[in-house]
């Protein structure tokens, strides 16, 4: 077994259940899964917001320094 | 306490004709100076807005004892200089320039031009300043953990997420100057207080912050350590021996665990240092009876639930309160989404974006809304805000001030005094900033109402 190996097993990353075999908690996935479309809604509307030339944007907003 | 914070601003058209940023910064002046006759002015919530050096908009909040009036009042100034830009659109328009105003509060621009958040605090005079700097500017480096905004910093094509806007900014420890300089700390000592008793701690390290948590963070954790130390704790030798490295490593470190190096040898890393003062505020605090304030208590809960997300690697326990965490989760989502490069134009419009104070544009006034950003204050106490003054001297100002203009008289005011201009030049000067009542003032403020001060 590789220590690349263990090390995923290890942090639970990869969906598999835990070594000493223990179920998996659902609740979890489920908000998991809940958070994702919140997330996905958000990045939707933000789209929705932002001005069309990003490199023109970025690159006109320059100041004079200050305090 | 109270902050200062410049503003950016951009300007896009959709003619061909252009304005420097400077030039719309003028235009948004336009409605102060024809309301104040100035650009340079107090307003009836007890704040002073104006137009400071390098034609930044400047919003200095009114003197605040309470943390989440401080809050407001911060949150009161993006209201008041959204709608200067609105109007300016509106005049821009009107002289034929098609034209949107972005006002960003953020602390640079896209050529590492930097402008900033200043934090005032009031200390006692008696307190030794070393023995307070020795501390703060080993707190003040390292507490961008838990209270930086985050900036997508891009050169050539590597791309680089700062903890910090204002890390890479920042050139000594302790200065009396601010633009040649630019010190952690200002040393300049204006109280606008009596001078024996007190004196101004001018902080300039930190980063504008949108999110209201960790406005609530940066202000809250500062004021708290400010008080433990002029209570004399002792703390444990924290000195750095070279802040201005520190604070550049630290900001490249996201995990918190870059070494920097100490004074009397060794090392500590931001996290070290940040968990040390944790607790002896903590201890300070309970002691002090200060964590009977839910405010207190939630920034004490919020400073250690922060620097436990960084130490054990969970910074979702932090994602909706401090700042740098959510910016950096919203940059990698929208990366993932449009598989974008870490140097994309559009991961830096994003950073910018996040900064824009629109109500309906800003990003985070947008995650608010959906729950993606906690908040500590109501909208109503906002609004309350932009024209009501806390319970501090800036009641006194403030109702002189809104008084004085329903009246049409000219007046001139700062921090301290308050001044008719006619022709007695009758005068009062206001010296404790934690007295919200006073008889002189109440009767200058009747000699307006009685007709005084009217111009012959």
């Amino acid at each position: 077994m590789s220590q690349q190996h263990f090390d995923r097993r290890g942090r639970g990353g990869d969906g598999e259940p835990d070594a000493d075999g223990a179920p998996p908690p659902t609740a979890p996935a489920a908000q998991s899964a809940e958070r994702d479309a919140a997330l996905d809604s958000l990045l939707d509307e933000i789209d929705g917001v932002l001005e069309s030339n990003a490199t023109e944007f970025v690159h006109g907003f320059v100041q004079k320094g200050g305090e | 306490m109270g902050v200062e914070t410049e503003f950016g601003v951009n300007a896009t058209f959709t003619g061909t004709a252009r304005l420097s940023p400077e030039e719309v910064s003028r235009y948004l002046f336009r409605k102060v100076v024809a309301w104040g006759r100035s650009s340079n002015v107090f307003l009836g919530n007890g704040s002073r807005l104006y137009l400071d050096v390098g034609s930044h908009p400047e919003y200095a909040t009114a003197e605040c004892t309470d943390l989440l009036d401080l809050v407001a009042h911060d949150r009161a100034g993006e209201i008041i200089v959204q709608d200067l830009a609105h109007d300016a659109e509106q005049r821009l328009a009107e002289e034929g320039f098609g034209a949107v105003v972005y006002v960003l509060k953020n602390n640079v621009d896209s050529r590492g031009n930097s402008y900033g958040s200043h934090e005032n605090y009031l200390i006692e005079r008696r307190t030794r300043m070393e023995r307070i700097t020795e501390t703060l500017v080993p707190f003040l480096v390292t507490r961008q953990l838990v209270t930086g905004a985050g900036r997508l910093h891009v050169t050539e094509q590597r791309a680089t997420y700062l903890v910090s806007q204002r890390a890479d900014h920042m050139w000594e420890d302790l200065s009396s100057a601010t633009t040649r300089s630019r010190p952690i700390i200002n040393t300049r000592d204006e109280p606008h207080a009596d001078p024996e008793r007190h004196r101004r701690l001018h902080v300039i390290v930190g980063d504008s912050t949108m999110s209201q948590t960790t406005t609530l963070l940066r202000l809250g954790t500062t004021h708290l350590v400010l008080q433990m130390l002029e209570a004399g704790t002792v703390v444990p030798d924290l000195v750095l021996a070279n802040p201005m490295q520190a604070i550049r490593d630290i900001s490249r470190d996201p995990t918190g665990r870059v070494p920097v190096r100490l004074r009397r040898g060794g090392t500590a890393t931001a996290l070290e240092i940040q968990e040390e003062l944790l607790g002896l505020t903590t201890r300070y605090a309970e002691g002090a009876g200060l964590t009977e304030h839910p405010a207190y208590r939630d920034v004490l809960e919020l400073w250690e639930r922060g620097l436990h997300a960084i130490a054990t690697e969970r910074l979702d326990l932090v994602d909706t309160e401090i700042e740098w965490v959510m910016k950096k989760k919203l940059l990698d989502s929208y990366a993932a989404r449009h598989d974008l490069d870490p140097w994309d134009s559009r991961l830096q419009q994003l950073d910018l974006a996040w900064h824009d104070i629109h109500p309906s544009r800003g990003l985070v006034r947008i995650m608010e809304r959906s729950g993606a950003a906690r908040t500590v204050v109501e909208p109503e106490r906002i609004t309350a805000a932009t024209t009501t003054p806390p319970p501090t001297r800036a009641r006194l100002r403030g109702d002189f001030v809104r008084t004085a203009s329903e009246h049409r008289r000219d007046f001139t005011v700062d921090w301290v005094h308050l001044k008719l201009n006619d022709a007695a030049q009758r005068t009062v000067i206001c010296k404790d900033p934690f007295a919200d009542e006073d008889p002189r003032v109440e009767a200058l403020i009747e000699h307006i109402r009685g007709g005084g001060g009217a111009h012959t």
